[in-house]
């Protein structure tokens, strides 16, 4: 099988690699790129664990066959923020104890910074429309969903 | 796996490349479904020409009477979009449905028709609002009810390898017509439809009698199901409640579900249907008296 070159945009660096076709995003994110923060949950669209951001919309990359990358800008968790200075959804999720064992984090986040990117002050039922895909064992979703809210705010300035 | 991934920029490249192939590429836009399919080996195909690339078949546009929705239009596009919420309002809520905000994203209604599932919410909106595929084999272009595509379950009458459906024609929502959706699921959100039910009214000059009706139900057979028995009956009645009850049950006689752990037992969704279709009709019915 010939492989193909893929080349985007990935957390704001121009990205170019070798893919074999049937490839997932996902695959290329963390195996290739060692981008490990996107996590990969159920591999078939019914997580979330591995959202990213795509040319502005939330995504499963579990499901995003590589190629289509191709010439679009992509964020993941590891294009939001560092460990210096945390995004504010980043800090949020943390002062609100939106966290615990942190398998479902970066794709909460990503969903969550996709929806405050389009829309910066939503409400309740925005937030768990942008969140209804990520699916979290841990938390109860109501801390999350106070975290995200939080971090409206904070945007806000 | 496959082997190539072609992204065309018009129809007829794609076409080309399909037919280069010989029956061994076949088209994918969301992919959502597709890549699933290939992943638990349900579908082989050695390329795939990715159609969601194309300009013109990205767009939501009202040509006389019709909305053109192009086959790489998303659910997430068709929700928001402003066009189909005052055109097509439940196909608008339908899409809103499907999957999650990460699917929607991705995911066509062209894709949520081809792929033939007798559920999925978006085409089960299409088959009530009598929309239309425009399908191209590379030589003409035919257009075929939504409610006509469905073979068998999960088979559509588009053959993907050969065929592109370029477009959906949705008709433009008239005076005195109403529309609802009711959908029946075990959470509100990332769940499949236990059942689904679609009714489209057109009222005659008083606001108080059917000109007609269309009832679709869903999954109780192979595609969108057709109540037929109940849309004669209503057609030329009175909008009065005993005839939508009458209607409801007369349209159920054509839904043949199946018992399913995921969807509940054959009993109680014959038992829930008619309730959901009395809904439907009604909630359409006031959708319609206030226009
Ligand atoms: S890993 Fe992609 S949705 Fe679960
Ligand atoms: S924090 Fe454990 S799954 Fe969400």
């Amino acid at each position: 099988m010939d492989l193909m070159k893929l080349s985007f945009m990935l957390n704001g660096e121009a990205t170019e690699i070798m893919v074999d076709p049937s490839d997932m995003l996902v695959d290329i994110l963390r195996e290739r790129l060692l981008l490990t923060g996107t996590k990969k949950g159920c591999g078939k669209g019914e997580c979330g664990a591995c959202t990213v951001i795509m040319d502005g919309a939330a995504v499963n990359s579990c499901m995003i066959p590589a190629m289509k990358a191709m010439g679009t800008t992509v964020q993941t968790i590891e294009g939001i923020g560092s460990p210096n200075q945390l995004h504010p959804l980043q800090e949020s999720f943390m002062d609100e104890g939106a966290i615990q064992c942190g398998f479902c984090t970066p794709g909460m986040i990503m969903s969550a910074k996709a929806l405050l990117d389009s829309t910066p002050h939503p409400d309740g039922a925005q937030i768990k429309e942008a969140i209804a895909g990520n699916i979290c064992r841990c938390t109860g979703y109501v801390k999350i969903e106070k975290a995200i809210l939080s971090a409206s705010e904070k945007l806000k300035g | 796996m496959f082997q190539a991934y072609y992204m065309p920029q018009t129809v007829q490249e794609a076409m080309d490349i399909l037919s280069g192939h010989k029956g061994q590429a076949a088209i994918i836009a969301g992919g959502t479904d597709l890549v699933l399919d290939i992943h638990e080996g349900k579908k082989n195909f050695s390329a795939f020409v990715d159609i969601s690339r194309i300009p013109n078949l990205r767009s939501i546009e009202e040509e006389d009477g019709f909305l053109r929705l192009g086959a790489a239009v998303t659910h997430a596009q068709a929700n928001r979009s402003a066009l189909v919420q005052a055109a097509a309002p439940i196909l608008a809520e339908a899409c809103g449905k499907v999957g999650s905000l990460q699917i929607r994203n991705v995911a066509t209604l062209v894709g949520n028709v081809v792929n033939a599932q007798p559920a999925a919410d978006a085409a089960v909106a299409l088959a009530a609002l009598s929309a239309k595929a425009v399908i191209d084999d590379g030589t003409t272009c035919r257009e075929v009810l939504v409610e006509d595509l469905y073979a068998e379950v999960g088979m559509c009458k588009v053959n993907p390898t050969k065929e592109i459906v370029t477009s959906l024609l949705v008709p433009v929502q008239k005076k005195r017509q109403g529309s609802a959706f009711v959908r029946l699921d075990q959470r509100k959100a990332l769940a499949l439809p236990m059942l689904n039910v679609a009714a489209v009214v057109q009222l005659d000059e008083s606001g108080e009698r059917f000109e007609w009706a269309r009832i679709i139900m869903a999954p109780v057979g192979p595609g969108p199901v057709r109540g037929f028995e109940g849309e004669n009956l209503l057609a030329g009645a009175a909008a009065s409640r005993e005839t939508i009850v009458q209607a409801a049950k007369a349209a159920v006689k054509h839904a043949n579900p199946r018992s399913s752990a995921l969807r509940g037992s054959r009993e109680y969704r014959l038992g829930v249907l008619p309730v959901l279709v009395k809904r439907a009709l009604e909630a359409a019915v006031i959708h319609a008296q206030k226009d």
